[in-house]
């Protein structure tokens, strides 16, 4: 059981990094609470594998350093740490039966011997492996194996933390979200720091309290699923969470209202002030699709004319692609909404309205 | 409907391996069994059965070679094959250094027998051998030539010296094939070096250790050239193993008829060994 604490932490595979896309990490800060559960985010090779390693040990990092507890621990091994990892494909030592399998971490630990069977057949239980014990883990399928992989993982309580390596990629969907709650309630149950990597958003909603977004290096949000909805800090959180992605428009400030092409939208003008403070050109204004509103009928203030150019219904939702001064925009209509046919009036709520300069979020409201 | 075509001819196509085979082996082999069972005189040949089976059988000089000669390949196992494992574990897994080692390995591997031989007559020599030199130098009684055990000593050191690379060389590979993913599953596992040895490493190098055990088993229990150029068998007949004991019978005596009886036995010896080896090894984590 520890507190996680990444300081100044940064990590590159080359012998003499340069420039900032030469790290695999870039200088982070970052706290991982004890019995939290979290998830690591992020499209392949933003480096969640990579900090997971560095957090279990496996990986030295080249600046900066880890603490658990407060406790520096950059020079200790994995088992030194006391760490449980889950790897993204199974790790099984096919010589030995699953029993000998889930016993191995507790039997390196010098456990006795009723208490590794009280504690295999425990796990055993949660995992739905008590059939497969006397198996030997050679002729296990693949899901049977990662099972197994997990167990090991799951069978010691005095771990610090356990991490999951994309633990799910080649488990059967249906067994995905089975897991996924088994998981869950092991966290509940034991109440251990879980750190969960996934490129899959909704893998990270279900299982994490706190999803934290990697991309390019960075953790560039750290937060309920709900907050990074609704809430992105970064134009690649608006991006990459939500099915489709948030609109995001590049824009230039004249007054206060943000221009593109010959449109003009309005923002509160604590934003224009706080954006203009940071006197760059990057400067960007998004929405998530679920918040654009869209009607065949002009509304009373505030709207603009766009064309329809596609509708792709998606069963209970349609997804409604949109061209608004040559920009593209899409936005989402409900099942029981009117679909406009060739051109639409649509109006962007000021209060999901997000502005961004050097692709991070504005917020007004804090000046 | 499946109408199966009744065509022999393809037996044809079998002639040329069913030639190969008979004159390589079934034919040379029937020589043999043939010799094995008649005493020949000049020309004329008397069918005797078992006899020279008997005689064979009951002959204290093959017996005590070949009791000496189950002892020599049972050190030859014992001694090469742990460190043979150990030299694969201990070598670098990638760099310049690795390639150094694979080369410096194989080299004795390379070298003809009586050349090994020569070699290590030369360097145990008493009187001017570097090794029997130093040995004798720093007060060690050592000579191979006199001494039973320290011919034995000189023997066994050669053959480690010649094959142990053998076995190392095969671990080495065994070992490389290994994924990472199991040595960092271990680590997190809190897996002991010997953890790690015993139950991932030594398990994934059972296929090649079969074949390090049975090749080492059977050129160590034909083993002829070494031992007859370095101690020629002596002192007494301390190093005469089978090989020698059966050429001196076929060639210096020409008692064809026993030494075609004993070299059937021997090479049944050989068979049921290597078999006995072979089960064993490839049964062994299936018991439970």
């Amino acid at each position: 059981m520890a507190e996680i604490h990444l300081q100044a932490l940064a990590h590159s595979y080359l012998d003499a990094p340069k420039s900032p896309s030469d790290y695999a990490i870039r200088e982070m800060n970052h706290v991982w609470n004890q019995g939290g559960a979290y998830a690591l985010l992020g499209p392949s090779g933003c480096g969640k594998s990579t900090l997971l390693n560095i957090i279990s040990g496996l990986l030295q990092p080249s600046h900066g350093s880890v603490k658990f507890d407060g406790k520096e621990v950059n020079q200790l091994s994995p088992s030194a740490r006391n760490i449980a990892q889950v790897f993204q494909f199974p790790v099984v030592y096919d010589s030995m039966s699953v029993f000998d399998n889930l016993a191995f971490p507790l039997r390196n630990l010098g456990y006795t011997k009723e208490r590794v069977t009280q504690k295999v057949n425990e796990i055993a239980n949660v995992l739905e492996l008590g059939d497969l014990l006397r198996r030997r883990a050679n002729n296990l399928t693949a899901d049977e194996k990662q099972k197994v992989s997990m167990g090991r993982g799951l069978v010691r309580d005095d771990v610090s933390a356990i991490l999951f390596d994309e633990p799910l990629t080649v488990i059967d969907p249906h067994l995905k979200w089975k897991l996924r709650r088994k998981l869950k309630q092991i966290h509940e149950k034991f109440n251990i720091t879980m750190v969960y990597v996934t490129h899959d958003q909704l893998e990270a909603s279900t299982f994490a309290d706190k999803i934290a977004l990697m991309y390019e290096g960075k953790i560039v949000q750290f937060g309920t699923p709900q907050a990074l909805f609704e809430e992105p800090e970064h134009t690649f959180v608006g991006y990459f969470i939500g099915s489709p992605g948030m609109n995001i428009i590049e824009v230039t400030i004249k007054g206060t209202a943000a221009v593109f092409n010959d449109t003009h939208v309005p923002l509160k003008p604590a934003l224009v002030e706080t954006a203009k403070a940071i006197a760059s050109s990057n400067i960007k204004i998004g929405i998530r699709p679920e918040f654009v509103r869209v009607s065949d009928t002009p509304f009373d203030e505030g709207s603009y004319v766009a064309t329809v150019l596609d509708v792709e219904n998606l069963g209970t939702y349609k997804i409604l692609t949109l061209s608004l001064s040559g920009q593209r925009i899409k936005a989402r209509l409900e099942e029981d909404q009117r679909v406009p046919e060739h051109t639409a009036h649509v109006q962007f709520p000021e209060q999901y309205l997000k502005v961004y300069v050097d692709e991070y979020l504005v917020k007004g409201d804090e000046l | 409907m499946n109408v199966k075509i009744q065509n022999n001819k393809a037996w044809f196509l079998v002639l040329p391996v069913l030639l190969l085979v008979a004159f390589s082996a079934v034919i040379p082999l029937m020589t043999v069994v043939n010799y094995s069972v008649q005493d020949i005189f000049d020309q004329s040949r008397v069918f005797v059965g078992t006899e020279w089976y008997r005689e064979v059988l009951n002959d204290p000089r093959l017996q005590s070679s070949l009791l000496r000669q189950f002892i020599f390949s049972g050190a030859v196992l014992l001694i090469e094959i742990p460190l043979g494992i150990l030299v694969a574990l201990m070598m670098p897994t990638k760099g310049r250094m690795a390639s150094v080692c694979l080369v410096v390995l194989a080299m004795p591997l390379l070298i003809p027998w009586s050349v090994v031989g020569t070699i290590w007559q030369i360097f145990g020599r008493a009187d001017i051998g570097l090794m029997g030199a130093f040995l004798n130098g720093i007060g060690i009684d050592y000579n191979y030539a006199s001494n039973p055990m320290d011919a034995w000593f000189t023997v066994l050191l050669m053959d480690v010296w010649h094959w142990t690379s053998l076995v190392a060389l095969l671990c080495y590979s065994g070992l490389r094939s290994i994924p990472d993913a199991y040595y960092q599953a271990a680590n997190i596992d809190q897996a002991s070096a010997w953890a790690i040895f015993r139950y991932i490493q030594l398990p994934k190098l059972q296929s090649v250790l079969v074949i390090g055990v049975l090749l080492r088993f059977m050129d160590s229990f034909m083993i002829y050239a070494e031992p007859f150029v370095l101690t020629g068998g002596g002192p007494g007949n301390s190093t005469t193993f089978l090989s020698q004991t059966l050429t001196k019978m076929a060639i210096g005596q020409f008692d064809l008829g026993p030494a075609a009886a004993f070299s059937l036995v021997y090479f049944l010896i050989v068979l049921l060994v290597s078999w006995l080896f072979f089960t064993t090894i490839t049964h062994l984590d299936n018991k439970k």
